[in-house]
């Protein structure tokens, strides 16, 4: 079973639309929505839900007020400056360290648990489909990131499927760590302007420290020809696959609105184009 | 500056409005993407590294008790009979450990995931402070940057924070605290169900806000329904238009090219204005005063 993650760096450059086609084109995959706290996918892929499973993601510090002296020790000791002066617990600063609970000399601090969100296991028009919601607001998507890649991988040994395709999050912190530790290939999904040529540069940074070979595809090539030719010199000069470019077009926007895939909608140039990305990649998995 | 979706146009907004107003500083909290600079054409200079507390042991006094890896809920300590491993990237710098140690064994030092950057000078021409936070290549402490970054903010001045996309804690860091919140959106599917996503948060906060839609003519006008049916403002619509795509891949800002529009970001911070103090002169009504 191989694992490849669609990427982007900045969010917009198409990453979705472009995974989403991927999941009409392969035979057996099982799909990954790893952007767990915007995600898209299932708008399109229309997800019927199997099974749901709650997410505890990191604890949170609760006061007893009935016990509380207001000595404001546990305040001093914060390092994420979450309790406030006349401490109160500040749910979103919280990282559920637990070094209030114990510096607190009336024992009025306990840590709970809370439900940060849930992970579904789902079937689609394409396969079983992993995905997950993570509550607004909340921390702990490298977790939840981490659990649906598991489910996804369970989904693959059950339905013999022989590949986890993996949608990832924008951003190259936390959850977008998660998303691509351990995977086979990554696709970069970047844009020919000078912010996109940017973030390429640090999220193969991001790909390369962890080890993981990538593939570039340049979106919307012909906004800006000559930026687009800097991006295939980069890939060239640190021995990167370009893996294909793809024009400028209105197709995904309608496709999207249809709450389709490029490949349902049309048969026409831009769809042939992707089919093409979708080989050179396929090619590059079973090499 | 907010949206749940990523590309919907948030530091192009961002960048465009500081520079067409007075007395204004700009802070791109974007740390794993940061972007805006490539817009300004500002050299930056480091101004402090961003650090966190991790755990050195000292083996000479642990006897692997094992009390520091109980205690830590990041997994960032794991102690074995006659060894003891500490993972950095795990650690969030909470101090617990050193606390609970029996033996005094656990030091702390520095380490440094990230930096923040200032413009070596004001954008030529312009009245225009820019700083900028970037999280270092392969570390996952996001929100952490963006704290110490927050702190250079002057509150005699308009302050414009370009946050990050999504709606997780990033994006409360950097949205937290603000006065009020300008949300970017797409009339399509996707754009139209995070906004939805990002209004949620907002609420939260308590923040007013209202809403800016990007290529107001790419999809529908299920954005524009949605805003008049739940009473929230449309601040301004922009259409799309390939030149400002083009300015953009470029790294241009397009009020540079586009005079007229440096009016409409100032009548933007009218709008915003007018509709705090009439949201104020309602909450003093409610409250009776």
């Amino acid at each position: 079973m191989k694992e490849l993650t669609v990427i982007s760096g900045k969010g917009g450059t198409g990453k979705t639309t472009i995974a989403a086609a991927f999941a009409s084109l392969a035979e057996s995959a099982v799909i990954a929505d790893c952007d767990v706290d915007a995600s898209d996918m299932h708008l399109i892929l229309k997800p019927e839900i199997i099974e749901t499973m709650d997410f505890t993601g990191l604890k949170v510090a609760s006061i007893d007020e009935i016990i509380c002296t207001g000595c404001g020790i546990c305040r001093d000791a914060c390092k994420f400056d979450a309790i406030s002066n006349d401490i109160r617990i500040d749910v979103y600063a919280c990282e559920g360290c637990g070094v209030c609970a114990y510096v607190c000399p009336e024992g009025a601090i306990s840590l709970i648990e809370r439900k940060a969100g849930y992970a579904c296991n789902s079937e689609t028009r394409f396969g079983p489909m992993a995905h997950a919601r993570l509550g607004i607001a909340e921390e702990a998507s490298g977790l939840l990131v981490a659990v649906v890649r598991e489910n996804a991988r369970k989904l693959a040994e059950k339905y013999d499927r022989n590949l986890v395709l993996i949608d990832g999050p924008p951003g190259t912190g936390c959850s977008l760590i998660a998303s691509i530790k351990g995977v086979d290939l990554v696709l970069a999904v970047t844009e020919p302007s000078v912010s996109g040529i940017h973030d390429l540069e640090r999220i193969l940074g991001v790909a390369s420290h962890f080890n993981i070979p990538a593939m570039v595809c340049i979106n919307k090539y012909d906004i800006n020809e000559k930026n687009s030719r800097v991006i295939e010199e980069y890939c060239k000069e640190h021995g990167i696959e370009l893996a294909g470019k793809l024009p400028y077009d209105d197709t995904p926007t309608k496709a999207m609105m249809q709450e389709m895939t490029v490949i349902e909608y049309s048969d026409g140039e831009f769809s042939k184009m992707v089919k093409g990305l979708w080989e050179n990649i396929k090619k590059k998995l079973d090499g | 500056m907010a949206s749940g979706k990523g590309g919907t146009g948030k530091t192009t907004v961002a960048v465009n409005f500081a520079l067409s107003i007075e007395d204004v500083q700009l802070f791109d909290c974007d740390v794993e993407e940061p972007d805006c600079h490539l817009f300004l054409g500002l050299d930056l200079e480091k101004i402090e590294d961003v650090n966190i507390l991790v755990p050195i042991v000292d083996r000479t006094k642990c006897d692997f008790c094992g009390k520091c890896s109980g205690f830590c809920q990041f997994n960032a300590i794991a102690v074995l009979p006659e060894d003891i491993l500490v993972f950095p990237a795990l650690c969030h710098g909470c101090g617990g450990c050193a606390l609970v140690c029996p033996k005094a064994a656990i030091v702390y030092k520095n380490r440094s995931i990230g930096i923040i950057e200032k413009a070596k000078e004001k954008a030529k021409g312009e009245n225009l402070e820019f700083y900028s936070g970037a999280l270092n290549i392969g570390e996952a402490l996001v929100s952490a940057v963006i704290k110490v970054l927050k702190k250079y903010a002057d509150e005699s001045k308009t302050v414009i924070f370009d946050a990050p996309p999504g709606t997780t804690c990033p994006v409360i860091t950097s949205v937290r605290g603000s006065d009020y919140c300008i949300l970017v959106a797409e009339p399509t599917l996707f754009g139209f169900h995070d906004l939805l996503l990002t209004i949620d948060v907002i609420k939260k906060l308590g923040i007013p806000f209202g809403i800016i839609i990007n290529r107001s003519d790419i999809g529908d006008d299920r954005v524009e329904k949605y805003c008049e049916t739940e009473g929230i403002p449309v601040l301004m619509k922009i259409r799309h238009d390939r030149e400002i795509a083009r300015l953009y891949s470029e790294g241009i800002p397009f009020v540079s090219r586009m005079p007229e529009w440096r009016e409409k970001f100032v009548q933007l911070l009218d709008k915003i204005r007018v509709q705090l103090a009439s949201e104020e002169a309602g909450n003093l009504k409610e409250a009776g005063t």
